[in-house]
C-alpha cells in the first residue's frame, strides 16, 4: 500500500506533465493562432532551455529543503554573480587577455556565488539563527552589494564568443539545457549515491537523531549553502552569457519561483523527503504551463494565476493523499 | 557576577531592540542635527506608514504561528482595484468595494491555512503568484491612473494633514493603537498567542484554532487594504507591481520587532519599533551621505544580530550548539 502511494506521489509530477502536453497539443492547437503545433520539436527544445535559469537554482533548493532549511537569497546571489561576470570582463587586464578572460570571468562569478553561500552557511551554523531569517536578511544584504556596482544602472558587456557559446546546440540541445541536465545528473548522484546525500535526508528527517548518530550538522549545512550559492551563480553564468546585460533588480522573486518548482515536485518543507528528479519535473511542468498558455493565446498574466492555484491544489491533494505524518514548517 | 550577567542578558533579550533603537537614534542625531528635526521624523514615519500598516496585520499572522508572503501582491491588487473603481463608480463606493474584495482574498487564505490546515508558507506563496495574476488581469497589464487628479477628494488619505499631522501617520497610529488593544486586552488576542505558542494545547483547552487563524488572515487583509488605500491616494496612479517584494520587507520589520517565526511571541508595539528602525536606518544613512544601497547591507546585519541576540539569550550561550 505504501509502495503504491509512493509511486503515485513520485510519478505525479510526470503524469501532470503528460496531461499538460496532451491538453496543449489537442485543445491548444485548435485555439492557437500559430501554425506550429505545440509539440513541435523546436518548441519543446525552447521549453527545456527556458527552464534552465530557475531550474538550476531549484535543483539546489531541493537539497536545502531536504535538509529542512530554505534559502531566500538565491535571487540576489543570481544578480550578484551576473554583475561580477559582466563587470569583470570590462576590467583592463581582463580585456587584455582576449577570449581567455571568459573562463576567468566565469570563475569569478562562480566564486562569488560560493562565497555568498558560505556566508549564509556559516551564519546558520555558528549563530543557530534559522535559515529562513538568515537568508531573508541576506536577500536584502546581497541586493545591496549588487547596487554597489553600478547603482541602478544596468551593467552590460556583450562578448560574441560567449554569446555563440551560449546559443550553441550540441546534439540538438541548447547549452543552457545541457547545464540543466548536467546539474540534475550530478546532484542526483550526490543525493542517491553518496554519504553526503544520505546525511542530508537523515538531518532533515530528524536533526537530533542525526547529531546522535555522529553526523556533523553544521559543516553539512555549510556545504549545502555553498552548493546552492554555486548553482545560483552557475544559473546566472549560463543565462547572462547569452543576454549580456544585467539589471540590478534581476533575479527578484527567483527564490519564490524556485521554491514553487521544488514543492510542485513533491519535496516537503519540513525536510527529510524529496528528490532531484521530481524537482526537474516541477521545473519543466511550470515552463510547459507558461509556454502552453502563451500558445493558446492566454495573456501572460494568466500564468501567474494558474501556477499559484495549481500550487495550492497540489497542497490540498497532497494532504488528501497523506493525511498522516503531515509535516509542518520547522523554523 | 554570574547573576548580573544573566540579568543583563535577559534585559537585552527583552528590550534589546528598543535599546538598539535608542542608541541608534542618539548616534545619528549626534552625527547630523537634522536627523531628529520634527520635519525629518514626520517624513520618515510618513514614508514608513504603508509598510507599517501591512506589518501590523502580519504581526497577528506571525504570532498565530503562520506566515503571510502574499501581502505585497495583495497590496498591489487593492491599489489597482481602488484606482480603477475610482473612475468607474466614484471614490465613495470604490473604497468599500476594494475593502470587500481584499477581505475576500484574506478569507480565502484564512480558510486554506486555518480550516484546511495547509502550510501557510506555500499557500501564501501560491497566493502571491495568483493575486499578482489577478491584478494584471484586472488592469490588463497597464498602469492605472485617476483621470481627474486635481478634482478628487480621494487624495485626502495619502496627502492631506489634520492639525498639521499627515493623515497616513494618523491612520497608522490609530490602527496600531486599535490593534494593540485587540491583541493585548481582549480574549481574542490571548487566543492568538495561545494558538501560536502551542497549537495543540490551545485545541485541547477548547480554543477554536482554525477560526483564530482565519481571523488573523482577515486582519492582515484588512491592513493590506488600508495600505493599498494609502498608496493609491498618495500617488493617484500606480503600476501593477507597486507592492512587489514588500512581503519580505514587512516580514523583516516584524522579525526585527522580535516576533518569533515559531509563533506565540511579539507585540504590535514592537513591530512598530521594527518598522521605525527600518525607516530611520534608511533615512539616517542617507542623511550622513552614504549611498542608498548601504541601508540594505545594514538592515541585513541588524536583522541577523537582533535575532541572534534573541536566540542566544534564550539558550544562554552565544554560539549555536549545532555540531
Amino acid at each position: 500500500m505504501t509502495n503504491y502511494k509512493d509511486i503515485l506521489k513520485s510519478g505525479a509530477i510526470w503524469g501532470f506533465i503528460l496531461l499538460e502536453l496532451a491538453f496543449f497539443s489537442i485543445i491548444g492547437d485548435r485555439l492557437s493562432v500559430s501554425d506550429q503545433p505545440f509539440l513541435a520539436y523546436d518548441n519543446m527544445l525552447l521549453v527545456l532551455k527556458q527552464s534552465a535559469p530557475i531550474g538550476i537554482i531549484a535543483l539546489g533548493m531541493t537539497i536545502i529543503m531536504i535538509n529542512g532549511n530554505i534559502d531566500l537569497s538565491v535571487g540576489a546571489t543570481f544578480a550578484l554573480a551576473a554583475i561580477v561576470l559582466l563587470e569583470s570582463m570590462t576590467w583592463p587586464f581582463m580585456q587584455a587577455m582576449g577570449d581567455w578572460a571568459i573562463p576567468l570571468a566565469w570563475l569569478f562569478a562562480l566564486m562569488t556565488g560560493v562565497l555568498m553561500g558560505a556566508i549564509n552557511g556559516i551564519i546558520v551554523w555558528k549563530t543557530g539563527v534559522d535559515a529562513f531569517i538568515v537568508t531573508l536578511g541576506a536577500m536584502l544584504g546581497f541586493r545591496g552589494i549588487v547596487f554597489m556596482f553600478n547603482g541602478e544602472q544596468p551593467t552590460s558587456h556583450l562578448n560574441w564568443t560567449l554569446v555563440d557559446f551560449a546559443e550553441a546546440q550540441f546534439l540538438g540541445l541548447h547549452t543552457a539545457t545541457w547545464f540543466l541536465l548536467g546539474t540534475a545528473l550530478v546532484l542526483w548522484l550526490l543525493m542517491t549515491r553518496t554519504l553526503h546525500g544520505r546525511n542530508a535526508y537523515a538531518i532533515g528527517n530528524n536533526r537530533d537523531a542525526a547529531v546522535n548518530a555522529g553526523i556533523r550538522v553544521g559543516p553539512h549545512f555549510m556545504w549545502n549553502f555553498m552548493l546552492i550559492g554555486f548553482l545560483a551563480a552557475l544559473s546566472a553564468v549560463v543565462f547572462y552569457s547569452e543576454s549580456g546585460s544585467v539589471n540590478p533588480n534581476d533575479g527578484m522573486l527567483y527564490e519564490l519561483w524556485a521554491i514553487t518548482a521544488v514543492v510542485l515536485g513533491g519535496t516537503k518543507l519540513a525536510g527529510g523527503y524529496g528528490s532531484i528528479v521530481s524537482t526537474l519535473g516541477g521545473v519543466i511542468a511550470i515552463q510547459l504551463l507558461r509556454k502552453g498558455l502563451g500558445h493558446v493565446g492566454a495573456d501572460t498574466q494568466t500564468v501567474n494565476l494558474v501556477i499559484g492555484l495549481i500550487l495550492i491544489a497540489v497542497l490540498v491533494l497532497d494532504r488528501q493523499l497523506n493525511r498522516k505524518g503531515q509535516g509542518e514548517l520547522k523554523i | 557576577m554570574q547573576m548580573t550577567r544573566q540579568e543583563v542578558g535577559k534585559l537585552l533579550a527583552k528590550q534589546g531592540i528598543l535599546i538598539a533603537f535608542v542608541v541608534f537614534m542618539i548616534g545619528f542625531a549626534l552625527a547630523n542635527q537634522r536627523f531628529i528635526g520634527i520635519d525629518n521624523v514626520a517624513g520618515v514615519i510618513r514614508s514608513s506608514a504603508i509598510l507599517g500598516v501591512m506589518a501590523l496585520g502580519v504581526t497577528f499572522v506571525v504570532i498565530g504561528g503562520n506566515l503571510d508572503l502574499s501581502v505585497g501582491s495583495m497590496m498591489s491588487f487593492s491599489t489597482i482595484v481602488v484606482l480603477d473603481l475610482h473612475d468607474k463608480i466614484g471614490p465613495a463606493l470604490a473604497i468599500p468595494a476594494m475593502f470587500a474584495l481584499t477581505l475576500c482574498l484574506g478569507a480565502f487564505i484564512g480558510f486554506l491555512v486555518g480550516y484546511l490546515k495547509l502550510n501557510s508558507l506555500i499557500v501564501t506563496l501560491g497566493m502571491l503568484s495568483a493575486i499578482h495574476g489577478l491584478t494584471l488581469t484586472w488592469s490588463g497589464g497597464k498602469n492605472m491612473d485617476i483621470a481627474d487628479k486635481a478634482g478628487t477628494w480621494f487624495s485626502f488619505f495619502g496627502q492631506d494633514r489634520i492639525m498639521g499631522i499627515p493623515v497616513p501617520i494618523l491612520i497608522f497610529a490609530l490602527l496600531a493603537a486599535g490593534l494593540t488593544l485587540l491583541l493585548s486586552k481582549t480574549p481574542f488576542g490571548r487566543k492568538v498567542y495561545a494558538v501560536g505558542g502551542n497549537g495543540q494545547a490551545a485545541t485541547f483547552s477548547g480554543i477554536p484554532r482554525a477560526r483564530v487563524v482565519f481571523y488573523t488572515y482577515l486582519i492582515s487583509a484588512f491592513c493590506v487594504a488600508v495600505a493599498g488605500l494609502l498608496q493609491a491616494s498618495r500617488s493617484l496612479g500606480s503600476q501593477n507591481t507597486v507592492g512587489q517584494g514588500m512581503e519580505l520587507e514587512v516580514l523583516a520589520a516584524v522579525i526585527l520587532g522580535g516576533a518569533s517565526l515559531l509563533g506565540g511571541s511579539g507585540t504590535v508595539f514592537k513591530t512598530v519599533i521594527g518598522v521605525l528602525i527600518l525607516g530611520f536606518i534608511q533615512n539616517g544613512l542617507l542623511l550622513v551621505g552614504l549611498d542608498f544601497y548601504v541601508q540594505y547591507i545594514v538592515t541585513w546585519a541588524i536583522i541577523i544580530l537582533a535575532v541572534w541576540l534573541d536566540v542566544a539569550a534564550k539558550r544562554g550561550r552565544l554560539w549555536s550548539p549545532i555540531a
